[in-house]
């Protein structure tokens, strides 16, 4: 551990913190999101969808560049957010979740979405047949029955935001302890030329990438048995 | 006012439906047409899971019209759908509680105990995952499960259809019993008659999203002007009661107003009541008593009606005694030959009975 300064350790822990406050996040908005997107048929959905996978395309660098416009001083979300005296976001940690939220949103609302539509209507029915009103409906029926769904959007939205780096170099830049996370200190490395310090970080990453994309198809694996 | 009353619109593309319909507080009331006919669409507009236009009061409350619209799950009824639908993430017993547990402690009328007895449940609880259970035994938790929210109305769409002959032969008598000890209007979707001829009292029959027929189950089954009874298994329904038993041939006597019939033996207790089916197909006619034949069930009776099958066939009503009914399918040749006319007294030979 001699190769990690307090730096390279703030940012592993930093990363871990935006990785689980934006997993949480996600899930909140994503479930709503994803039961919407399951069972709407307005025209508009398509739209939405569409909305929703942008992230999956565009270049984390254009993502960044119009967020950081967006929640900038000019920016109408940055506007609001002074106007609610609750300062400025760009080169903060709030700053970071909502590129994170942003970034990894596909990520957690289709497996979701994905695990709502395979329930289908009957099971629903079923259930408002024995009283169970629409809430009831949810707790007790929807969110039991896409569980394989919510476990596989914890994992890809945890991974994917300790994976980010450009909507947070865009976003975040480079502030020690504030928002410079796993992905920015590995490329600050190497620009430096510690390849070691710089080989620690990006092969701690790799195993840990590995071991969590293993567990989820150990886990995909189980489910996909239970549910023949 | 008891029962149900109900009139539903829908347009669709394709398909319209116009039903309108009674059924009685009691008994089971089945809907019975073709599929494409509308019928599981017209139960699901019962049950609130459809929302069309219409107006719809079950034992006087109104649960539809212009201006209300009761949500499924305010509505007191039992639904039990084709497939079984268990709740794959809870025990058996957990499916079984899920409605019992919704409703409030003064309206659970119907326990756990009880349903676990009249479907014989016991072995089921006791294998706790749905997915071990074979499709009629799922069907029956589904049932249990619709029964235990102590439902003023059951709704059962096609409850058999997805289940193989032997798991209807285990799921039958239950839903006999059930028909015997429950004291709520059923209603009862299918397709199939000998289904309908076994478990129904009424009918309604459908055609095209419409209603075309509805009455008892004797007389609407007698009338030679609605398809029911054109079709290759049409036939009347006989209720008749034990009457005796004959060990030596192996036989057993059934005894109805107007007359006896002989069917294999039948090991039910004398007095008993039993729903014995006469296909039109098995009955042929006789104009003078027939001394020397193999048939034993020969029943004396008037023809009520007489209308022309195909190019063909001829179907006939025949009255025994005040009000039985019995359908005949013979030739255009034969009643030619024979001379058949309205009101004539003729012998109806019956071939074959098929108790229920």
């Amino acid at each position: 551990m001699t190769m990690l300064d307090s730096s390279d350790l703030q940012s592993i822990w930093l990363t871990l913190k935006l990785a689980s406050v934006t997993t949480v996040v996600l899930l909140l908005i994503a479930t709503p999101l994803a039961w919407w997107l399951a069972n709407s048929s307005k025209w508009y959905k398509s739209i939405a969808s569409a909305l929703v996978a942008l992230p999956l395309v565009l270049p984390p660098s254009v993502l960044g560049f119009y967020l950081l416009l967006l929640l900038g001083p000019h920016g109408a979300v940055g506007a609001l957010t002074q106007a609610l005296h609750l300062g400025r976001l760009p080169f903060t940690f709030a700053g970071l979740v909502v590129g994170s939220v942003v970034f990894s949103l596909p990520f957690a609302v289709q497996p979701i979405q994905n695990a709502f539509e395979a329930i289908g209507k009957r099971p629903l029915e079923v259930a408002a047949t024995l009283r169970a009103n629409m809430w009831d409906r949810f707790m007790s029926v929807a969110l039991p029955l896409a569980r394989p769904g919510f476990i596989t959007a914890t994992i890809l939205a945890f991974a994917h935001t300790v994976g980010e780096f450009g909507v947070v170099l865009m976003l975040g830049g480079n502030i020690d302890g504030e928002t410079r996370v796993l992905s920015v200190a590995i490329y600050n490395h190497v620009e430096a030329m510690e390849l070691e310090a710089a080989h620690l970080l990006a092969g701690g990453m790799v195993l840990f990438s590995f071991l969590v994309l293993l567990a989820l198809y150990l886990v995909g694996g189980k489910w996909s048995k239970v549910a023949r | 006012m008891n029962g149900i009353q109900a009139r539903f619109r829908m347009q669709l593309e394709g398909f319209a439906l116009d039903a309108n319909f009674e059924a009685p507080a009691t008994g089971v009331t089945a809907l019975f047409g073709p599929s494409g006919s509308g019928k599981t669409t017209l139960l699901r507009c019962v049950a609130g899971l459809e929302r069309v236009a219409g107006k719809l009061q079950v034992n006087g409350e109104i649960w539809q019209d212009e201006n209300s619209f009761m949500p499924t799950h305010n509505r007191p009824l039992g639904y039990v759908f084709q497939e079984a639908s268990l709740f794959p993430h809870l025990s058996v017993r957990a499916n079984l509680e899920y409605g019992y547990k919704r409703i409030a402690v003064l309206e659970q009328k119907v326990q756990l105990d009880h349903v676990v007895e009249w479907l014989g449940l016991g072995s089921l609880i006791e294998r706790g995952d749905p997915a071990k259970l074979s499709g009629g035994e799922r069907q029956r938790v589904a049932i249990g499960r619709a029964l235990l929210t102590s439902p003023r109305i059951l709704l059962m769409d096609e409850p058999l259809s997805a289940l193989d002959a032997n798991s209807k032969q285990e799921i039958l008598p239950y839903l006999e019993r059930l028909h015997r000890e429950l004291n709520i209007p059923v209603l009862y979707v299918s397709h199939a008659m000998d289904e309908v001829a076994r478990l129904a009292d009424h009918l309604v029959l459908l055609e095209k999203g419409r209603v075309i027929a509805s009455g008892g189950l004797h007389e609407t089954l007698a009338r030679l002007d609605l398809p029911t009874a054109h079709f290759d298994d049409a036939g009347a329904v006989i209720e008749a009661q034990l009457a005796e038993q004959d060990e030596t041939y192996h036989l057993t006597c059934i005894d109805f107003a107007g007359g006896e019939l002989w069917v294999g033996k039948v090991d039910r207790p004398l007095g008993s009541l039993v729903r014995a089916r006469v296909l039109a197909r098995d009955v042929s006619i006789a104009t003078e008593m027939p001394h020397s034949s193999s048939i034993s069930n020969i029943l004396e009776g008037q023809i009520s009606e007489i209308r022309d099958e195909g190019v063909d066939k001829v179907m006939l009503c025949i009255t025994i005694g005040a009000q039985q009914v019995l359908l005949s399918r013979i030739t255009r040749r034969s009643r030619d030959q024979l001379g058949l006319s309205l009101g004539q007294q003729v012998f109806a030979q019956v071939k074959s009975v098929a108790l229920m």
